[in-house]
């Protein structure tokens, strides 16, 4: 099955890329976006057939690697 | 997985950029038709790229010899002997086209081919330039260019560890739909275990080590020889992507495996991929080579033949081993988790033969292959030379001029650049970026490498003969500058179309300027790189021959740099002025004119002066001093007097020379000395019959006066030098 | 004093760090390989700058998550005293030994520049060759050097006199214009709760030898080796 990690800055933590994303957009005439915050996607081919299995493995590697929850935020997505 | 036969047609021969007559070749060589990887491997043997066939007449007629050259053109890098027992190995090579479709990755493989190259000799690369041309400053695109060849370079080279200490940037619309990204490296290594590209010993495996391989880049070669046009930009998928960790780990690896009596010949896979490299291995040894495709380590599913033979994936390595070293090389490349495999051996059959999982793919006799790599006597026009200057008018202002040159684009400060770079790795900057020439110390000696790139562009279209020496000389002089001895040069001939005899003509003249010039000055061409075509929608590039020059200290505590040391210091001109302002920045920027003849370059004073100069810093006598380019003496100074804190300078201008022709005009061979001991200097010109003059002096307050009621403060024209380039991107 | 530094793959300023023990010891420190799992006896254990793993993911990520770190690990916490410099900070927020973390500079561009940078404690076996409050002149060549931590762990580190240098401008403050790289409170380096784990971005071994640009980082070594010998 396949699981796909979304990393995410913390609210509160300045996120420079996003910034520069928002800033750029502006340059390029596309208004009105009020906030761009930038992250990672992360996808990951598991041999697991069980989700809740699955789920609490990748929870685990988001824990231990894939996130630096100092600063980041992280969700789970399992697709079966 | 069979390999499919398509029949070659026309319209396949000519999207190959092979010429009718080409094909004729091929098929007398092969006696048939060629099926398409074979076309494939032809193609790109017969590139611009690989072949040099514009160019290779004229390449022949530069000097390449003399008495510290252990290796010249005609390997992956030219190979010098700097004395110890150690050699420096440097090449210069172009990714202009694909840092045009693709900046970051393109000008990032770039910097990471070239690297390749000097490794590849046994050389650790302990210096990176580069020399960058772009598009007018308020085209759409240059902006964007700017930012991602920047970023490129220094992702590449800062993640690999190699300081980038040196390199020159140009802005000129001539360049709007063509950029150049030319990258130098320097390496070191000792002179007795230089390793070569030459294959020998029938039976020895072929290994294949690094990345694994891509579909990237198919047809790299093919395109940097073709002429640009709008849609090429959709060429995108084709550029290739950079792993700089991955080269880091290539570099310990082979450098590791260098140690060993392990190998026999070994190349990089740079353009056409396995193609040239396998060629002209098997080609260089008099031997045939015996590939299995099936083995190449690949990264994406269903390669054909054709595409494991042309991709351009980067970071990978082909090597002859001795056939007992198998065993130590596997260990070593797999502790640095790279990919090894024994893709084939050496045959005497003379031939590159293909295999695809047991069925052949290919069959090609190497050496008629080789032989009939085609070479063209080009036609060419001489370029007509330009109308005198008439005259030019005085500024109001001496210092405003001045204040408006060091800001200008060509002139302004490019510390935004270098200190995206991280120059300071290694530990052995002696000479950081923003002199005349970068200084790295060889570590753990006392001696150090100088190291520069120039060229002056609107010379060589004005007058490409005279174009090309000043190219020479001025990396000449940008070395003598910090103290250094010049001892060899590496060049990227960067042009337009070949086939247009006006552009060739512009190739022969800056040709023939840099073999005057090497001669004269002792200085040969050890490696090099051609890069034709840079031309969009029939509008060519300026003539960029691209000079890369390195010269030893022998003493690395001996050295000069271009700020101002002292208050009450002389300032003293070397070299004779008589204020020439054609072709000249100030006559650009201020006049709005791109006129008249090129200076002149005398290249037996050249070396006159350049010998003075070099004795007075290597003896210690002096410790300041600038070579003296783009904006004259003016500019020099200004640039000394910013380079230093709290120090300024009094200048004299002499009689008989309009003050604006003297204070910018940009006669050739003169530097800048500032002096506590300013009879020894003369005398030391005068024995040497060099033209010395005191025209000036450093002042202890950061001011710069000109003239007796005109002067500017220093931290004025700092803010303008320096304010350019942050401002134009976006940052201040 | 005896010294190792830490080798991972990509690591690009281990030789530089190498030099520059040698030039305060007199021999060469060990240099250890990142599958290695086994250390020698050791005084001092160095974490240096470079590209560990080529920073994917996140600088220092992967290099933290290596076998060689959970022996580190357990030398920090028996009281080895452990110094990253530039990535080798990096790895040592990743793996947890110092609190916050290292993002990409405010400018988004890598920089290699000398900056101002106070020393705030001489109270230190690192930086007792310094005065509290000099400033040096010390070279930062990092794209990830932004250091950030929330509010309360900044002010337990300023509390409990944990800042080991601060970024500041020529005339020695603590300004916007004197921070390279956005970094919280101006912090260019911090401790552990113990001191005896420090990591600062700044490269003092590229400040060792008067012909390469001054000697400003040269204390730091010596002092070290004072201190551990």
């Amino acid at each position: 099955m396949k699981a796909t990690v979304h990393v995410t800055l913390k609210t509160g933590v300045l996120d420079p890329q996003g910034k520069a994303i928002e800033h750029a957009l502006g340059n390029l005439g596309f208004d009105g976006v009020e906030q761009a915050r930038q992250g990672k996607f992360i996808e990951l081919e598991l041999a697991d057939t069980d989700v809740d299995t699955a789920r609490a493995r990748v929870t685990d590697m988001c824990e231990k690697l894939l996130a630096n929850t100092v600063i980041e935020n992280y969700s789970v997505q399992i697709e079966t | 997985m069979s390999i499919p036969n398509v029949t070659i047609t026309d319209e396949i021969v000519a999207e190959h950029g092979l010429s009718p007559d080409e094909y004729a070749q091929i098929l007398k060589i092969l006696g048939r038709e060629p099926n398409m990887t074979e076309l494939g491997v032809f193609s790109a043997m017969y590139s611009e790229h690989c072949s040099y066939k514009s160019s290779k007449k004229w390449l022949k007629t530069l000097p390449t010899e003399g008495p510290h050259v252990i290796q010249g053109p005609g390997e992956n890098a030219g190979v010098i002997d700097i004395g110890d027992g150690l050699a420096a190995v440097f090449k210069i090579e172009s990714h202009n086209h694909p840092s045009f479709i693709e900046p970051y990755q393109g000008a990032a493989t770039g910097v990471g081919g070239i690297l390749r190259d000097v490794f590849t000799m046994g050389a650790r690369p302990v210096a990176n330039l580069n020399a960058l041309r772009f598009g007018a400053p308020d085209h759409a695109k240059t902006r964007h260019l700017v930012s991602g060849v920047v970023s490129g370079i220094g992702g590449y080279g800062n993640c690999i560890g190699v300081p980038t200490v040196a390199g020159e940037v140009n802005f000129d619309a001539a360049y709007n739909g063509n950029i150049l990204v030319n990258a130098m490296t320097v390496g070191l290594a000792p002179t007795d275990r230089i390793f070569y590209s030459a294959a020998a010993g029938l039976g020895n495996p072929v290994i294949y080590v690094g990345a694994k391989t891509g579909r990237d880049g198919i047809h790299g070669a093919t395109m940097a020889s073709a002429e640009f046009s709008e849609d090429s930009e959709e060429k995108r998928p084709t550029v290739q992507v950079g792993d700089p960790f991955t080269e880091k780990l290539l570099l310990e690896a082979c450098l590791e495996l260098m140690q060993e009596d392990a190998i026999i010949a070994i190349q990089d896979m740079g353009a056409a991929g396995l193609t040239s490299s396998s060629v002209e291995m098997a080609g260089k040894g008099g031997l045939g080579i015996e590939l299995h495709l099936d083995r190449v380590p690949v990264r994406e599913t269903a390669m054909t033949p054709y595409e494991i033979m042309l991709s351009e994936s980067q970071e990978r390595m082909l090597i002859v081993l001795k056939p007992e070293a198998e065993d130590i090389a596997r260990r070593i490349f797999e502790r640095w988790d790279l990919d090894f495999a024994v893709i084939g051996h050496l045959t005497d059959s003379r031939n590159l033969v293909l295999y695809m999982n047991g069925e052949m793919a290919a069959d090609i006799p190497i050496d008629p292959m080789v032989e009939a790599s085609p070479e063209y006597a080009r036609p060419w026009e001489p370029t007509p030379s330009p109308a005198p200057l008439g005259p030019v008018a005085a500024p109001e202002s001496l210092s405003a001029a001045l204040k408006t040159l060091v800001g200008c684009p060509d002139l302004a400060s490019r510390r935004w650049i270098w200190e995206q770079y991280d120059h300071l790795v290694m530990s052995d900057t002696a000479i950081r970026p923003g002199g005349d020439a970068g200084v790295v110390r060889v570590q753990d000696t006392n001696k150090a490498l100088a190291v520069t790139v120039d060229c002056t562009p609107r010379y060589c279209l004005a007058d490409p003969e005279t174009g090309g020496a000043q190219a020479v000389a001025e990396t000449w002089r940008n070395l003598s500058a910090v103290g250094a001895r010049p001892l060899a040069v590496t060049n990227n001939m960067n042009f337009g179309n070949p086939e247009k005899p006006r552009i060739m003509g512009q190739f022969v003249g800056c040709a023939t300027g840099m073999r005057a010039a090497c001669l004269a000055l002792d200085y040969p061409v050890v490696s090099g790189n051609v890069s034709l075509y840079n031309e969009t929608e029939g509008e060519a590039i300026l003539p960029t021959p691209v000079i890369g020059g390195v010269g030893v200290l022998d003493d690395v505590s001996k050295r000069a740099t271009v700020a101002f040391k002292a208050a009450g210091e002389t300032i003293i001109l070397i070299g004779e002025t008589e204020g020439h302002l054609g072709q000249s920045v100030y006559l650009r920027e201020i006049e709005g004119r791109c006129e008249g003849p090129a200076p002149a370059v005398d290249l037996a004073a050249e070396r006159a002066r350049g010998e003075l100069v070099q004795g007075l810093i290597a003896d210690g006598t002096i410790t300041t001093c600038h070579d003296i380019s783009d904006g004259g003496i003016a500019v020099a100074v200004a640039e000394m007097a910013m380079a230093a804190r709290g120090l300024g300078a009094a200048l004299t201008i002499p009689e008989g020379v309009a003050p604006h022709a003297w204070a910018f005009g940009e006669d050739q061979g003169r530097y800048l000395i500032a002096t506590a001991e300013p009879e020894v200097v003369l005398a030391r010109a005068r024995e040497g019959g060099v033209s010395a003059s005191v025209v000036g002096e450093v002042n202890g307050i950061p001011l710069l006066t000109l003239t007796p009621s005109d002067d500017i403060s220093i931290d004025e024209l700092r803010d303008a030098h320096e304010a350019w380039l942050p401002n134009y991107m976006g940052e201040a | 004093m005896r010294s190792a530094v830490i080798v991972f793959p990509g690591s690009n300023r281990d030789r530089d760090m190498r030099l520059a023990l040698r030039r305060a010891t007199g021999h060469e420190p060990h240099m250890i390989w990142h599958k290695d799992t086994e250390l020698p006896e050791l005084d001092l254990i160095v974490v240096p700058g470079g590209f560990s793993y080529g920073d994917y993911l996140r600088a220092g990520a992967m290099a933290a998550r290596s076998p060689v770190m959970r022996t580190v690990v357990e030398r920090a916490n028996a009281g080895t005293p452990v110094m990253g410099v530039c990535n080798g900070f990096q790895v040592l927020t990743e793996i947890g030994l110092l609190p916050g973390a290292l993002m990409r500079n405010a400018n988004l561009k890598f920089i290699c520049r000398n900056v101002g940078l106070r020393v705030e404690t001489s109270q230190s076996l690192f930086t007792s060759g310094y005065d509290a409050g000099q400033v040096l002149s010390i070279p930062v060549a990092h794209h990830d050097g932004n250091y950030f931590a929330d509010e309360a762990t900044l002010d337990r580190l300023e509390g409990e006199n944990r800042v080991a240098f601060r970024y500041v401008d020529d005339a020695g403050e603590t300004s916007a214009a004197g921070n390279p790289n956005g970094s919280a409170r101006n912090i260019a380096g911090v401790y552990n709760e113990t001191g005896t784990v420090l990591g600062f971005m700044p490269h003092p071994e590229n400040a060792v030898d008067p012909e390469l640009g001054g000697t400003d980082g040269m204390a730091l070594f010596d002092g070290l080796t004072r201190a551990l010998s």
